[in-house]
């Protein structure tokens, strides 16, 4: 493992919106002073003229973007999840969800591995909060190659797209020029013992947990469910019926996330014991991304304890 | 403008303003008090000022036009119907179960309304954007957004006003709707946005204070906006909240209340008098 890729999905956000640009000139992006973050400064240095900087002013931003994409601009716009999802929630419903208008979110520091800034800035409720909002599509990407390909994705569909990317760097592990497709999870290791159904970093932690099960005897199924809406329900409701046993894995919320969705979905087609793994109901704190992951259950190890308990 | 051509304003803005008791009154709901004392600015831009075309409603070279301000409703599908974007006969299905004439503006069910609003302060925010991606498309189109005086209160508004400044949008035109009035009562009183024209020029904007209901002042002034290069424009207009409805006028409580059958019968008495003189 230890020559393996790792890469920021802010930094593969960065990189898109710029490839994406060159191709496409209706192509916008939009930040609230945070593009170095984020990395819209990577598009803002090929096409400056096409990124509009609105300063600390999300609410505005977010309704621009809704004003600019009925003139036939096609806005991404970039914040934090927190102030993203969670500042401008209404203004997404709103201007953007109500009217069902072709903008992109670009959601970056998503979760709890935003690290050192603690609690007020790491966002564990964007899942939710836009999985409420009627005809908005919400993804998170597991890595670099997946993330490239999602923002991709989402500029060729037409309608609201909520996506989150993450800070800190993680393993790739598709390889190069996979077919991403909205609403369609994928099945990265087959099993029948029990389905880990995970998105974002948790994938890759949903792997190297399998391995581990493997050797104790248990195998698991990982699907990476990437578009948490819509949801892949024929994939959950297939893996539910081969697995009979479903992990949910999220760097979100156990509150209104994946495992939610997953639980709806299976509790009214198909009756199945189902664990989620997530941030409990309780704020995160500061640290080391690595640390508060580990801390906060969002780790391989977690899911082996989960499992085996699940499996016994 | 000729005397004819003023006269004719009035008639249609008599017109639009039965449109929003008829519309009332048919929902037994909504909101008359703003959308009369913003009428004339309604009649003017859709009748004389905007380059629209009520048989091809999406022309993408219009201008556009967000009622920031979106519960006055009545006031926009009345003026829409009246310059013939759907039938007036229509109006009173507002609010109504199955009716696409939603109780708030909606962009997908009502031909000529550009955007979708209701909730306030987001529409100036959405005029920025609009103007923003006219410029940046080389489209030579206008951008009008109507403001209630209560909605300023709106932090998001002043936002919206930073940035029309930053990006020099004289392509926008933000008009403040100064009746004076919200729900709880006056302005000044629940919390006060006084003074507005000087915090507007502050703000970077070209304004214009008028009265609004004087169509002179509101084509010198919608005139005016056009010569202005590279700041954005508002107009505050000074208006009676209620106006032309005698138990209307001035009065918040006339903010979110329809005309019961009396009331109506009164209110259509009074415009159908004032039309008949007019068009004497």
């Amino acid at each position: 493992m230890a020559d393996v890729k790792k890469i920021a999905t802010r930094d593969s956000y960065g990189k898109a919106l710029a490839e994406l640009g060159a191709e496409f000139d209706n192509l916008v992006v939009l930040d609230a002073d945070l593009a170095g973050a984020t990395k819209t400064g990577t598009f803002q240095k090929v096409f400056p003229e096409r990124h509009f900087d609105c300063g600390i002013a999300e609410a505005n931003m977010v309704c621009m973007a809704a004003g600019l994409s009925t003139t036939g601009l096609v806005p991404f716009a970039s914040t934090f999840a927190m102030f993203a999802a969670g500042r401008a929630f209404e203004q997404i419903r709103n201007s953007i969800g109500y009217p069902h208008l072709n903008v992109k979110i670009g959601a970056t520091h998503g979760g709890i591995s935003v690290g050192e800034d603690g609690a007020s800035h790491q966002c564990c409720e964007d899942f939710g909060l836009m999985r409420t909002v009627p005809g908005m599509v919400v993804m998170s990407p597991a890595d670099d190659v997946e993330a490239r390909a999602m923002v991709r994705a989402a500029y060729l569909y037409e309608g609201p797209v909520y996506m989150r990317f993450g800070r800190a760097a993680v393993p790739v592990i598709h390889e190069e020029g996979m077919k991403f497709e909205i609403g369609k999870g994928e099945i990265l290791r087959d099993g029948s013992s029990v389905a880990v159904i995970a998105n974002g970093l948790m994938v890759n932690e949903a792997l190297v947990a399998a391995e581990e099960l493997a050797a104790c005897g248990i195998d698991a199924m990982v699907i990476n469910m990437a578009t948490i809406k819509p949801l892949d329900e024929e994939l959950v409701l297939a893996a539910a019926k081969k697995c009979g046993k479903v992990i949910t894995c999220e760097e979100h919320s156990v509150i209104g996330g994946l495992g939610e969705a997953v639980c709806a979905c299976l509790a009214e087609k198909l009756p199945t014991v189902v664990r989620r793994i997530g941030v409990n109901d309780e704020f995160g704190h500061s640290g080391p991304a690595a640390a508060l992951l580990k801390q906060f259950g969002l780790s391989a190890e977690h899911i082996v304890e989960v499992a085996k308990d699940l499996c016994k | 403008m000729t005397n004819s051509e003023k006269k004719q304003l009035q008639i249609t803005a008599c017109k639009v303003r039965m449109g929003v008791i008829e519309s009332t009154y048919g929902a037994k709901a909504g909101h008359p008090g703003g959308s009369l004392s913003a009428t004339e600015m309604f009649t003017y831009l859709y009748f004389k000022e905007m380059n629209i075309d009520p048989a091809n409603p999406k022309w993408e070279d219009r201008d556009r036009f967000v009622l920031s301000k979106g519960h006055t409703t009545p006031g926009l599908y009345s003026t829409l119907a009246n310059r013939g974007f759907f039938p007036v006969e229509d109006l009173p299905t507002f609010r109504h179960i199955d009716s696409y004439l939603q109780g708030h503006p909606n962009m997908n069910t009502v031909p000529g309304v550009d955007m979708s609003t209701g909730s306030l302060g987001q529409g100036v925010s959405v005029a920025v954007g609009m103007a923003k991606g006219a410029k940046h498309t080389g489209k030579t189109n206008r951008v009008y957004t109507l403001l209630g005086d209560g909605e300023i209160q709106e932090g998001q508004v002043w936002e919206a006003c930073m940035a029309a400044a930053h990006y020099k949008l004289d392509n926008l035109c933000v008009i403040v709707d100064n009746n004076g009035l919200q729900i709880d009562g006056n302005i000044a009183d629940v919390m006060s946005p006084y003074p507005i024209v000087d915090k507007l020029a502050a703000f970077g904007f070209h304004v214009m204070a008028i009265d609004g209901h004087d169509f002179d002042q509101i084509e010198a002034a919608l005139n005016e906006a056009k010569t202005v290069k590279g700041q954005p424009s508002a107009i505050v207009m000074k208006t009676v909240k209620g106006k032309d409805i005698s138990f209307m006028e001035n009065n918040a409580g006339w903010h979110g209340k329809a005309p019961n059958d009396a009331e109506y019968a009164q209110a259509m008495g009074e415009l159908k008098a004032k039309l008949a003189e007019l068009e004497g």
